[in-house]
């Protein structure tokens, strides 16, 4: 019997702080480091499988219409060349994240430039690539003309999901009644996830049964999706994703190449790997949408909010219901009675936009909070002082109680961390030779949400625990924070823990999304630990609660003993499952944080390095201190590529995507990197989860681009309003 | 049909004189630490170690290499036997997903070398002096090597760390 | 990557006759290969040439054509007379890539245009007559000066931006032997015949470039870029200067991200020398620099930055910023 609990209520029992192990939240090291550190840690292509053939996509090279012919002979002939494949179950795109069934199919028709038209297998990879190159695909033009820009007054505007709309109050008013008020417009550019592991997989079929070794972030949603691809049970898919080289976002859904793997080895009855080429991963793996957000802030002469407009517009393919959730953080972080936010999506012909690190509140809160930086400068009052004044007692939107918040302790553990004191109020106030600098601030904010997990817990007759999930870690630090668990809970040393993930035999697990991964899978390995707990607390006949397990010695009152003599050659095995439940209604749930950054701004050339970085954040219990901090310090360095670097470029003519490498793609590199400082706030959320953890991984993108931008306004004076925000939207403001 | 020295052992392969190290290593050598991000020369994922040099084993034939010595990942420790850098890697958490880590960890153990000998960066201001290997000068050192993890800070961490 | 043969050559006499496309650190070329933007039918490996050796000659340095950037770069005779060569080679691609570029392959790069390295769009370069795709498009790191109706691209690199300011001298080897040719001359703007980036034949084959005697003065190598390494220039200047009296004596400059080939101007020179340096001075340099700049759009930003640039090197190296 699994132990479930729906989280109906909140769990102030705060149990894993009970515990005896005291290894909850420490900063142990990686249990995988070491086969990481070795290059043995295995991805999805590096599977060596005996006689297996290599694909190769062929890309589309207009971005509408049909195919009307391939010339498949020409290609079947080339030396080593087995098949090619345009099987209409093939997919257009991958199925955007925790869609559980399959995306758009039928690659004959196409939909964007680049995508792909064809699958070209043949005995290794070099044959397989050339093929591919050299098909010739023809294609039959579409009857309507295609827009390619969301700006265009041709591009066909829808409203998003009406989740995202919210109205009260009257904004107008309140902006004309203001004692201060901002009205701006802010862009931000579109961004790619760009993992480091390009997208891959190897199919295998015995008999009517397929395997898939791919690299996936939510594999109990990934099976059902590739299930219903192919058109076949799914009981008939097993995937296996152990480490994954990266995902944020781009590995979500089921994409092109586990289809297409899985078609080609089916038919030619052998393994087939896909490897796409990087090129193929920026053109056809899901896009962050590039957004126009006019924000418009009211305020008293305090500073203190009337109202709050945050109206968006992002973009689409037509038919595609994911709309970049641009407002889901204003909806609750600051107060004002009267509130307008919005999401619109322009229908626009390029690849499909879904989810980036951080959907909605990475770039939306960039913006806000430039917004705020604003406000605060016509209020003539300290930006952190004015963020204070405006963290409400309820949630604005929903009216319902926060489960707990911890911005202002962020804002003020922040500042004192960084010294903000230090900051000149004035601009262009600080020049260190060719160097303006400057110091900016920000809020953090990300909506935590928990979702159904189970895992397995297995306590052997040895003494010795595994835990089991098909959870994956995608560098999130799964395997260390779900080991670290269960050795609290159980009292076993860390090095007795195994931890097994990445294999959707498994019980299923929530995924790698949306920063729930570690709070939902943590809280059923919790479960599944009481469970245990309770079996060997039966043994002394005594309370559960009254277990203390430490070191493999249990004790209840004055009893004690071994637990290996409890367990008495009889692996006891827990089963546990969390579901969401009223709290997550009842309560407003995210996480908080505050970014300070110091900037350096070039005065001849515009260039911006930033200096330094604080970040402080509340994110619930810190399950370990040491890949808590890494996430945090991925998402600052996000937050840097996301004002400084990153932007996706199309030509306005087709819709292709021209910077589609990482030459041309700036991702941050090491030197654009300061030394980073997190500093955690002590915080348990009770009506989060069991283990009252919240998510980590993507909080620290969530309005840092925003404390850099604000950051160069105080450097130099220039108030950039389209991110990110390169030298040539500098230069022309810099003074003389 | 070229023969390189791999890790100490010379292996000779049948394979397409199209075949880049990387692949050659990969596909053919079964050694698949060394990690293939871009195939472009524009990640760093690739690093290995060749006579003595780190360079991006996907923008090199592998028949350009007959006769080299060839120093992968795999070459510099094992998971019970791991070099000090990798070790450093391990204790500084100095990676996430782990899918750049083989490459920045080639071309840091080469890097250290190159400060040993002198060599100046970008970011050093007399080009004339063999600069110490500031965190700036890492930092500079390791930007052919992405990590979109971003395990930056404790990257530099574990080889400062190191490199001392 | 379309099927080549492959042979190593065994003489510099060799690598010319082969009929074949040259292969040396092949960081450029394979990166193209693989793109099937260049489909050589045979390659000839130049690696293992006795080319690599950085020599005295005639008062200045013979640096041979397989040098390593990362070995010229870290030679202690560059770093002390041409630390501008110094600095550009080390502001260039990666620690990796370095290792593996040669100094002739250096020079030939191609361009980084996204129209260009993708086969699907017509170019000029690539295709002669299938037009040019960038105009009108994204060409934020497109030329503005020396650009032409077929083609706007530009010469990415940077060595060959300080070897332009240092007046070195490209020794090629051709079928019909051996001739020099200035840096300066080197590579080509575009005009109708953008298909071909310099003055080389097909069988031509770089065996040396040779840097003058050392020139006086402080130097500099300023790259602007989009991120702070591992990308390439918007606008880069290599510069010479050496201040006397308070005056600029001399000044060598050149400039890189800006056209189809290092850019150098000899009127920009003449402006300075034998003045006392100042903002007017640098603004009338900048003015010869740019008279004839032309934006495409999205690099019209690269028309204030070569001159807020020019402003930073000549502050620095003269010491006027006032
Ligand atoms: C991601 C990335 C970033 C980069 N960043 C920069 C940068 O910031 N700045 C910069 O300057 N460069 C940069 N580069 C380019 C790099 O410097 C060049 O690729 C390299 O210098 C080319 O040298 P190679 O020896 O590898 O040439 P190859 O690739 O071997 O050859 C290039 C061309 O030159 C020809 N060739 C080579 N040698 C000779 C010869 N002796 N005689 C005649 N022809 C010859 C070849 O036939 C070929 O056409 C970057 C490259 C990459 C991939
Ligand atoms: S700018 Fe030159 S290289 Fe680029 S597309 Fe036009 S012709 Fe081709
Ligand atoms: S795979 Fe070689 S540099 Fe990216
Ligand atoms: S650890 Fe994931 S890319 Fe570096």
């Amino acid at each position: 019997m699994t132990n479930t609990l729906t989280m109906d209520k909140p769990d102030v029992r705060n149990r894993l702080d009970a515990m005896a192990q005291g290894i909850i939240g420490a900063p142990l090291d990686r249990p995988e480091g070491p086969l990481k550190v070795v290059g043995t840690a295995t991805y999805a292509s590096e599977w060596q499988l005996p006689d297996m053939a290599y694909g190769v996509f062929a890309r589309a090279t207009v971005p509408a219409g049909k195919v009307a012919s391939i010339d498949r002979e020409a290609v079947l002939a080339m030396p080593g060349v087995l098949a090619i494949h345009d099987d209409p179950r093939m997919l257009v795109n991958p199925a955007q994240g925790g869609a559980g069934k399959k995306p758009l199919q039928d690659i004959r028709e196409i939909h964007y430039f680049g995508q792909t038209v064809a699958l070209v297998v043949a005995e290794t990879f070099e044959q397989a690539t050339a093929a591919a190159k050299a098909l010739k695909v023809e294609y039959a033009a579409p009857d309507d003309a295609s827009v390619f820009d969301p700006e265009s007054s041709a591009a066909t505007v829808e409203h998003g999901p009406d989740t995202q709309r919210v109205q009260t109050g009257d904004l107008d008013k309140a902006m004309a009644d203001a004692a201060f008020s901002v009205d701006v417009t802010y862009t931000t550019a579109g961004h790619a996830s760009a993992a480091m592991e390009p997208h891959a997989s190897i199919a295998s079929w015995q008999g009517d049964q397929l395997t898939l070794r791919g690299s996936l972030q939510m594999l109990n949603y990934n099976v059902a999706e590739l299930a219903d691809s192919l058109a076949v049970g799914q009981s008939q898919v097993r995937i296996l994703s152990p480490y994954v080289g990266g995902g944020f976002g781009s590995k979500l859904g089921v994409g092109e190449d586990s289809v297409a793997a899985a078609i080609a080895s089916r038919e030619l009855g052998r393994p087939v790997r896909v490897d796409m080429s990087r090129q193929q991963v920026f053109e056809t793996v899901m896009r962050r949408s590039e957004t126009r957000q006019r924000l418009r802030l009211a305020a008293r002469a305090d500073g203190v909010l009337t109202g709050i407009g945050h109206e968006c517009l992002v973009s689409n393919l037509p038919g595609e219901q994911y709309a970049e959730p641009v407002t889901q953080a204003t909806e609750f972080l600051y107060g004002g009675e009267n509130r307008m936010l919005s999401v619109d999506v322009a229908r626009i012909v390029r690849l499909c936009a879904g989810s980036v690190r951080a959907p909605g509140e990475a770039v939306g809160m960039q913006a806000l909070e430039s917004a705020m930086d604003e406000l605060a400068e016509k209020v003539g009052i300290d930006p952190v002082e004015l963020r204070k004044r405006n963290i409400p007692a309820i949630d604005p939107s929903q009216g319902t109680p926060y489960s707990s918040n911890t911005l202002a302790k962020c804002l003020d553990a922040g500042a004192a961390r960084f010294g903000w004191d230090q900051r000149q109020t004035q601009t262009c106030a600080t020049r260190e030779g060719e160097w303006w600098i400057g110091m900016g601030v920000a809020s953090a904010a990300r909506v935590h949400k928990l979702v159904e997990a189970s895992a397995r817990v297995t306590l052997a007759s040895d003494g010795t625990v595994k835990v089991e999930t098909d959870m994956t870690d995608i560098g999130t630090g799964t395997y260390a924070v779900l080991g670290q668990i269960a050795g609290e809970m159980l009292g076993t040393p860390i090095e007795k823990v195994s931890v097994c993930l990445g294999d959707s035999a498994l019980p299923a697990g929530p995924g790698s999304g949306g920063s729930w991964g570690a709070a939902s899978s943590g809280s059923a390995v919790f479960l599944a630990c009481e469970q245990i707990r309770q079996a060997l607390a039966k043994k002394f006949q005594g309370d559960e609660e009254a277990l203390s397990l430490k070191d493999g010695i249990a004790r209840l009152g004055e009893a004690s003993a071994m637990v290996v003599d409890l367990v008495a050659g009889k692996p006891i095995v827990g089963e546990g499952t969390i579901k969401p439940g009223e709290t997550s209604k009842a309560t407003r749930q995210a996480s908080y944080g505050a970014f300070f950054a110091e900037v350096a701004v070039n005065a001849y050339t515009g260039e911006t390095r930033v200096r330094r970085m604080t970040g402080a954040f509340g994110i619930g219990r810190v399950l370990n201190e040491k890949t808590a901090t890494s996430q945090c310090y991925g998402g600052m360095t996000w937050s840097i590529g996301s004002a400084l670097t990153e932007e996706l470029a199309f030509d306005l003519r087709d819709g292709h995507l021209v910077n589609h490498d990482l030459a041309e793609y700036h991702v941050p590199v090491n030197l654009d990197v300061p030394a980073l400082e997190v500093v955690f706030v002590e915080e348990r959320d009770p009506h989060a989860s069991p283990i009252q953890a919240k998510g980590v991984g993507e909080l620290g993108i969530c309005g840092g681009a925003g404390a850099i931008a604000n950051a160069i306004y105080n450097a130099c004076g220039v108030r950039v309003r389209d991110f990110p925000m390169t030298l040539d939207k500098i230069i022309g403001g810099l003074p003389d | 049909m070229p023969a390189l020295v791999i890790n100490g052992t010379l292996r000779s392969f049948d394979c397409d004189e199209r075949t880049s190290l990387l692949d050659l290593l990969r596909n053919h050598a079964g050694l698949t630490g060394t990690k293939k991000g871009c195939d472009h020369g524009q990640c760093g994922a690739c690093t290995v170690i060749v006579e003595g040099r780190r360079i991006n084993s996907c923008l090199s034939l592998a028949v350009m290499h007959d006769g080299d010595e060839v120093t992968t990942i795999e070459g510099l420790g094992t998971a019970t036997d791991l070099s000090p850098l990798q070790r450093a890697f391990v204790s500084h958490d100095a990676y996430q997903c782990g899918y750049c880590t083989p490459g920045q960890i080639c071309s840091a153990t080469a890097m250290i070398e190159e400060a040993r000998m002198g060599w100046p960066s970008a970011v050093t201001d007399d080009v004339e002096t063999s600069p110490e290997l500031s965190d700036n000068e890492i930092r500079e050192r390791m930007s052919g090597n992405l990590c979109r993890c971003a395990a930056y800070p404790n990257i530099v961490a574990a080889i400062r760390e190191t490199a001392a | 990557m379309k099927a080549f043969t492959y042979a190593r050559a065994g003489s510099t006499a060799d690598a010319v006759a082969a009929d074949a496309m040259k292969i040396a650190g092949g960081t450029n070329l394979l990166d193209l290969m693989k793109l099937e933007v260049e489909v050589p039918r045979r390659l000839v490996d130049i690696n293992r040439l006795p080319l690599a050796a950085i020599e005295p000659a005639g008062g200045g340095l013979r640096i041979g054509a397989v040098v390593r950037n990362s070995d010229l770069a870290a030679d202690i005779r560059v770093r002390r007379d041409y630390a501008v060569l110094s600095k550009a080679l080390l502001a260039g691609a990666s620690g990796q890539l370095r290792n593996k570029a040669t100094t002739g392959g250096n020079l030939c790069q191609r361009t980084r245009c996204g129209y260009f390295t993708d086969t699907a769009m017509p170019c000029n370069k690539r295709e002669p007559g299938s037009g040019c795709q960038a105009i009108g498009g994204f060409n934020r790191i497109h030329a503005i000066l020396g650009a032409s109706d077929a083609c706007i691209a530009t010469y990415p690199g940077d060595m060959a931006v300080a070897m332009s300011a240092l007046d070195a001298v490209v020794e090629i080897e051709g079928t019909a032997g051996s001739r020099s040719v200035a840096v300066r001359d080197f590579h080509r703007l575009p005009g109708n015949t953008p298909e071909r980036d310099n003055v080389l034949e097909a069988d031509d084959l770089i065996t040396a470039v040779t840097l003058p005697a050392p020139v006086p003065g402080r130097h500099a190598y300023r790259k602007v870029r989009d991120r702070s390494s591992y990308a390439f220039a918007l606008v880069s200047i290599a510069a010479v200067v050496e201040m006397d009296a308070g005056r600029i004596a001399s000044a060598s400059l050149a400039f890189g991200g800006l056209a189809h080939k290092p850019w150098h101007d000899p009127a920009i020179a003449e402006i300075l020398i034998g003045k006392a340096p100042s903002k007017a001075l640098f603004d009338k340099a900048a003015d010869v620099l740019l008279a004839g700049a032309q934006g495409q759009g999205a690099n019209d930003f690269k028309i204030p930055l070569a001159r807020r640039t020019l402003h930073a090197v000549l502050a620095e190296l003269t010491g006027e910023t006032a």
